[in-house]
């Protein structure tokens, strides 16, 4: 099988996903196209002909984001040759990743020799849920599924690990602790750009969603954001208790302060095969040693990061403690707490430079997101292996494993 | 023409006048939708006809379709079933679009007739649906009537365009407590919510329906959803005002059934589909999702329980062969505590004059307070009058004056439960009765021909055990002791009509019916406990199986200390058989903790200082901790259910339980046994009866003999046989 590498990656800061966000007044589509063109500038991609196709994940494909938001980034790019394809691809908060992961498998499969991959969404401009759904309105589906809303799910996960509202809150303290340093310390500064207008003024140049000096206290007076939709207005906790039927309630542990926060950004992934990097004088930064996806239990929907671990791991006759760094997706304290509790992993290689809940996560871009990051820290530290994964919506798992070459 | 009765008046407006001879209320039968076919053909094709009032010859408009239709829909289908009763839905659905559309242009909407629907009482089921179908709806002012769509309640939904119109009437959130609960509504409230549009007087009803018919013009007979631009009223489900809806919608139907009631779903799934598409698209959604239900075995279940049997036993499906009327007209009740002014309330509610006795004036006072107390609680909610329960209590007398009872054509005895006390009452009682005056004595754990043996005539001595609170329960077990005579049944069923309640008859054993089927599912979870099983997993399985209260819970509505009391009498009675377990030392341990139950704020569960329950008690786990690992859920269901069902059973074998109807409808009366499944013998016959033999003897090796397979079950598998031939399971088309 031909390998697929990583050549670069590029992303745009996180900003917050609300009117008074930086990025609220940049369209979805010139998010995308700006991290291509970043992309393809810093890499001196002089014929981009040569990409076979552009993959970005994007969840709530609707609006602005709707008719396939892929080929309409190529379209807007200034440095993209029109013949270049594109494709939207929506596995909900893999959908980053799992961009990636199709397109090293088309590498792998001597499909192309090279792509562009990645994510965006612009989550204060197209809202989350706005595209409707069958898995929470249809009766029948969303019956058969026992539905209940992520924060739901969450809360079963801490409910049924017994994670209480006090380690999820030191879990978003330290999260916060993390991204500050590695944001003053200049960590990010290897994949983030610089977002600007079409005047080539800069709108945002850092990721704006970290808060500095938040502590037990602080995160101690926000309520629990799913409580209400649990307990009365539409009563969703029934629904779990009836998946889980040897609990007597659900502890609504997860609010604001310990779940990632909406947010816009987009981010971009060059994959190709070794040929693409002599022909075009490129170093491959790093190897897609393997890509694994799994479904799972829907109603407590986010524990998908363990069993896809233990796929790839299985697939790839690796352990855990082969793995150098983690980068599990902080969609909330409980899901990366199990995963912690579950392979016993070393916190002190997991989310290093903390993650979704003080950066944010916006949806299609993160998976991206956070496998630039894992690259960037493997190389700091001068390690070999990493594994990021994500718990997706609807209960699924994504995960990947790259090293360094 | 037997049912649709058609008449041309001189204005040339038609008349039909549903009036089915010899019953007291119309139901739609397959004859009769024939009839009301051909006539609505007559109004649309006659030139003379301009347009047609509905009506009914009744005080009451309709109470709804016969559901012995569906039966007869998947019978004459042959192989195909749920062809022939989609088939069958669909031309009702035809014939109603007939009457909406009324013959008018279906491009320009102009020259069709118009058809009113002119209500004079309660409009049920088919009997709202038929006047949704119409261009006006009139209804008298009768504030006794009763509009609405009762059909979730036994097991299905509106399927005759009910569902699809009434949603495109009024948002889902509005509509949902009329389509989803079956709330029903006087012709008031009816106009307020935008069922019906006008309410008359009851001398106009006809006289303004003919006027509108008369004056309405086109545009007036176009239904909004037949019009350009219609939108879903609240947001169609991808609509930004309706989504939340839809989603909030299945995820309470789905809590609140605990997902084992198909009907519901279904409607809501017929909502879902149907609200994306035109209307004559969901009308066919409709039926395809009515026709899953119909063809589902706990819809066939609950209308034959709930419907079909228990209307039977109502109308006196084993009453005895004894021609005189046994209708009560004095009621003697001996006992004035809780059950016996309850007794006396359902009595004189009905109009029997009550003779109320206790030991002492003081006392029998105390029991018409009760009385007065239930029905000032009735006036508090409006629904009774001041007159009303004036009435009912002036129809009561307190007393403790033994000799007032001259003349009570029927005593029902509710002193406390011993044997020594009831004996003497007995006697007491009876001397001042007329000869053939029938004595009850209402008991649940005392032998009836024990208790018959003071009484001056066995063959007049009967048991009638209400269920409490009597004015809430509807289920009565009538017991017959070993001599007792066909008269004595007679009488206590006709009283048991009179007052309105469901009847069953059984033999007399120890707990009687009911009582002895509930035990053991109490029983059975609590020991569980002594297993390491979590109380929360015995608790919620239980209610996901449709039990209203799981066992722990119910352990503390019933009380502690009763339990316990009733333990240690069988204990003493069976002696060497009473089959001893776990559960009677957890009972005997809270009882000795004085943890009561609800009533003293602490039993299984722990309580706020106002009574509501706050979780499992500490005590519970800290004593029985939970073990690491838990069974299947599925082996706690089967245990659950089966230690209910294999004790009704026996009382089948036994001959406690005389007819599995019986045995059913009280289930779920009595103790409210998963209603979804029509009950245990429905539910057998759901599962089969291999099944149930796997289920058993499984059951049996890991847990002992209290599950042992029935040979009669056994046999009824051997032989591919159920129990009510084929009805339930479809095997055949009944």
């Amino acid at each position: 099988m031909t390998d697929a590498y990583i050549y670069d990656t590029v992303r745009t800061p996180r900003g917050k996903g609300r009117k008074d966000g930086a990025l609220h007044e940049v369209t979805a589509v010139k998010l995308a196209a700006d991290v291509m063109d970043e992309l393809v500038t810093r890499n001196n991609l002089e014929d981009t002909s040569q990409i076979e196709d552009v993959i970005l994940g994007n969840v709530t494909q609707i609006g602005e984001q709707g008719a396939c938001l892929a080929r309409s980034a190529v379209l807007y790019s200034d440095k993209i040759n029109e013949s270049v394809p594109g494709v939207s691809v929506n596995r909900f908060c893999a959908s980053g990743l799992e961009a990636v992961n199709m397109a090293a498998n088309q590498v792998r499969g001597d499909a192309g020799d090279v792509y562009i991959a990645g994510g965006v969404e612009s989550m204060s401009r197209v809202p989350m849920g706005s595209d409707g759904g069958a898995i929470a309105a249809d009766p029948y589906l969303a019956m058969k599924s026992y539905f209940v809303p992520q924060g739901i799910s969450s809360d079963i996960i801490a409910t049924e690990y017994g994670f209480s509202r006090d380690m999820c809150d030191e879990y978003a303290v330290e999260s916060q602790k993390r991204a500050t340093a590695a944001r003053e310390s200049g960590k990010f500064k290897k994949s983030v750009m610089t977002v600007m207008d079409h005047n080539g003024l800069p709108i945002l140049d850092h990721d704006e969603q970290i808060r500095p000096g938040t502590d037990m206290q602080a995160l101690g007076a926000l309520n629990p954001s799913f409580q209400m939709m649990g307990e009365q207005m539409p009563g969703f906790d029934a629904i779990a208790l009836m998946k889980y039927p040897h609990l007597e309630k659900i502890n609504h542990v997860h609010h604001a302060g310990n779940s990632s926060a909406i947010t816009d950004g987009a981010a971009a992934v060059l994959i190709g095969n070794k040929e693409f990097g002599e022909r075009n004088g490129l170093k491959p930064r790093a190897r897609v040693r393997a890509t694994a996806k799994i479904g799972t239990d829907p109603t407590i929907m986010l524990t998908g990061p363990v069993p896809v671990t233990e796929k790839i791991l299985k697939e790839t006759g690796m352990e855990i403690g082969d793995l150098d760094l983690f980068e599990v997706n902080e969609a909330f304290a409980s899901v990366v707490l199990r995963f912690m509790t579950y392979f016993n992993a070393d916190y002190d290689k997991l989310n290093v430079n903390g993650g979704a809940i003080a950066m944010g996560h916006p949806l299609g871009a993160t998976g991206a997101m956070i496998l630039g990051t894992l690259i960037d820290e493997l190389e700091a530290q001068d390690k070999e292996t990493g594994l990021a994964t994500l718990c997706i919506g609807s209960g699924m798992g994504a995960a990947t494993i790259i090293e360094r070459v | 023409m037997a049912e649709f009765h058609y008449e041309l008046d001189s204005d040339g407006v038609a008349i039909i006048t549903w009036d089915i001879a010899d019953k007291s209320m119309n139901v739609l039968t397959l004859e009769g939708a024939a009839e009301l076919n051909q006539h609505i053909d007559t109004v649309l094709s006659d030139e003379n006809v301009k347009g047609a009032v509905i009506t009914s010859g009744k005080k009451d408009f309709a109470g709804g379709m016969d559901l012995n239709i569906v039966a007869k829909m998947k019978a004459d289908a042959g192989d195909n079933p749920a062809q022939g009763v989609f088939d069958g839905v669909m031309s009702l659905h035809h014939m109603l679009r007939k009457i909406e559309r009324a013959g008018m242009d279906p491009k320009t909407n102009k020259g069709g007739k118009p058809i009113v629907a002119a209500l004079p009482g309660t409009a049920l089921g088919i009997g709202y649906e038929i006047p949704l179908a119409c261009h006006r709806i009139f209804a008298a002012d009768n504030p006794k009537a009763k509009i609405g769509l009762p059909e979730i309640l036994v097991g299905i939904f509106p399927g005759s365009g009910g569902t699809t119109r009434i949603v495109r009437k009024m948002d889902l959130m509005s509509a949902a407590p009329i389509l989803l609960e079956g709330k029903l509504s006087a012709p008031a409230d009816a106009l307020k919510k935008g069922m019906i549009d006008e309410v008359v007087p009851a001398d106009e009803l006809i006289a303004k329906s003919k006027d509108w018919v008369l004056n309405a013009g086109d545009a007036d007979i176009v239904k909004p959803w037949d019009q350009k631009g219609y939108k879903i009223p609240g947001g169609a489900p991808y609509h930004p005002a309706g989504f939340m809806n839809y989603v909030g919608a299945a995820a309470m139907i789905h809590g609140k059934t605990r997902g084992v009631y198909p009907a519901a779903r279904a409607a809501l799934s017929a909502v879902y589909e149907g609200n994306q598409v035109p209307f004559d698209t969901a009308i066919q959604i409709e039926a395809r999702w009515f026709t899953k239900v119909l063809m589902n075995p706990s819809s066939s279940a609950m209308i034959n329980t709930l419907f079909i049997n228990k209307s039977a036993l109502e109308k006196g499906a084993n009453r005895p062969d004894v021609s005189k009327d046994m209708k009560t007209k004095k009621l003697g009740v001996i006992g004035a505590g809780f059950m016996g002014a309850g007794i006396a309330f359902v009595s004189a509610k009905v109009g029997i004059e009550v003779i109320l006795i206790d030991r002492d004036q003081e006392s029998a006072d105390r029991g018409k307070e009760t009385i007065k107390g239930i029905l000032d609680e009735g006036i508090k909610r409006k629904k009774v009058t001041q007159e009303s329960a004036d009435a009912t209590l002036g129809l009561v007398t307190p007393t403790a004056d033994f000799e007032k009872l001259d003349g009570c054509d029927l005593i029902v005895e509710a002193v406390f439960e011993d044997m020594g006390v009831k004996h003497e009452t007995t006697q007491k009682v009876e001397a001042q009765l007329p000869k053939d005056a029938i004595f009850a004595t209402n008991t649940s754990t005392l032998p009836i021909t024990e208790l018959a043996k003071a009484s001056r005539n066995d063959t007049r001595f009967i048991g009638i055990h209400f269920f409490s609170p009597v004015h809430k329960m509807n289920l009565v077990e009538i017991i017959k002791g070993e001599n007792t005579g066909d008269e004595a049944v007679a009488k206590a069923l006709d009283f048991v009509a009179q007052i309105k309640k469901t009847p069953i008859v059984v033999n007399d054993a120890r707990f009687f019916y009911a009582n002895r089927c509930i035990l053991p599912y109490v029983n059975e979870g609590v020991r569980m406990l002594d297993e390491g099983i979590s109380p929360h997993l015995i608790e919620n399985v239980a209610k996901d199986m449709g039990m209203p209260l799981g066992p722990l819970q119910l352990a503390d509505e019933v009380a502690i200390d009763l339990s316990y009391k009733i333990m240690v009498a069988t204990q003493k009675a069976l002696g060497d058989d009473y089959p001893f377990s776990a559960a009677d030392d957890i009972i005997a341990w809270l009882n000795g903790e004085e943890r009561y139950g609800k009533k003293a704020k602490a039993g299984f569960y722990a309580y706020d200082d106002k009574g509501k329950r706050t979780g499992i008690w500490q005590g519970i786990t800290d004593k029985y901790p939970t073990a690491e690992d838990q069974p299947e859920v599925s082996e706690v269901r089967h245990r659950l259910i089966m230690a209910q069902v294999l004790e009704a059973v026996r009382a089948l074998d036994e001959g406690v339980l005389m007819d599995i109807r019986e045995g059913d409808v009280a289930s779920i009366l009595g103790w409210g046994f998963m209603p979804w499944s029509g009950g245990p013998f429905s539910w057998l016959d759901m599962i089969g009866a291999e099944q149930a033999v796997a289920i058993c003897d499984g059951l049996t090796e890991k847990f002992g003999e209290r599950f042992t397979t029935p040979q009669s079950l056994r046999d009824m598998a051997a032989k591919g046989e159920d129990f009510y031939g084929g009805a339930i399971s479809g095997k055949k088309a009944a």
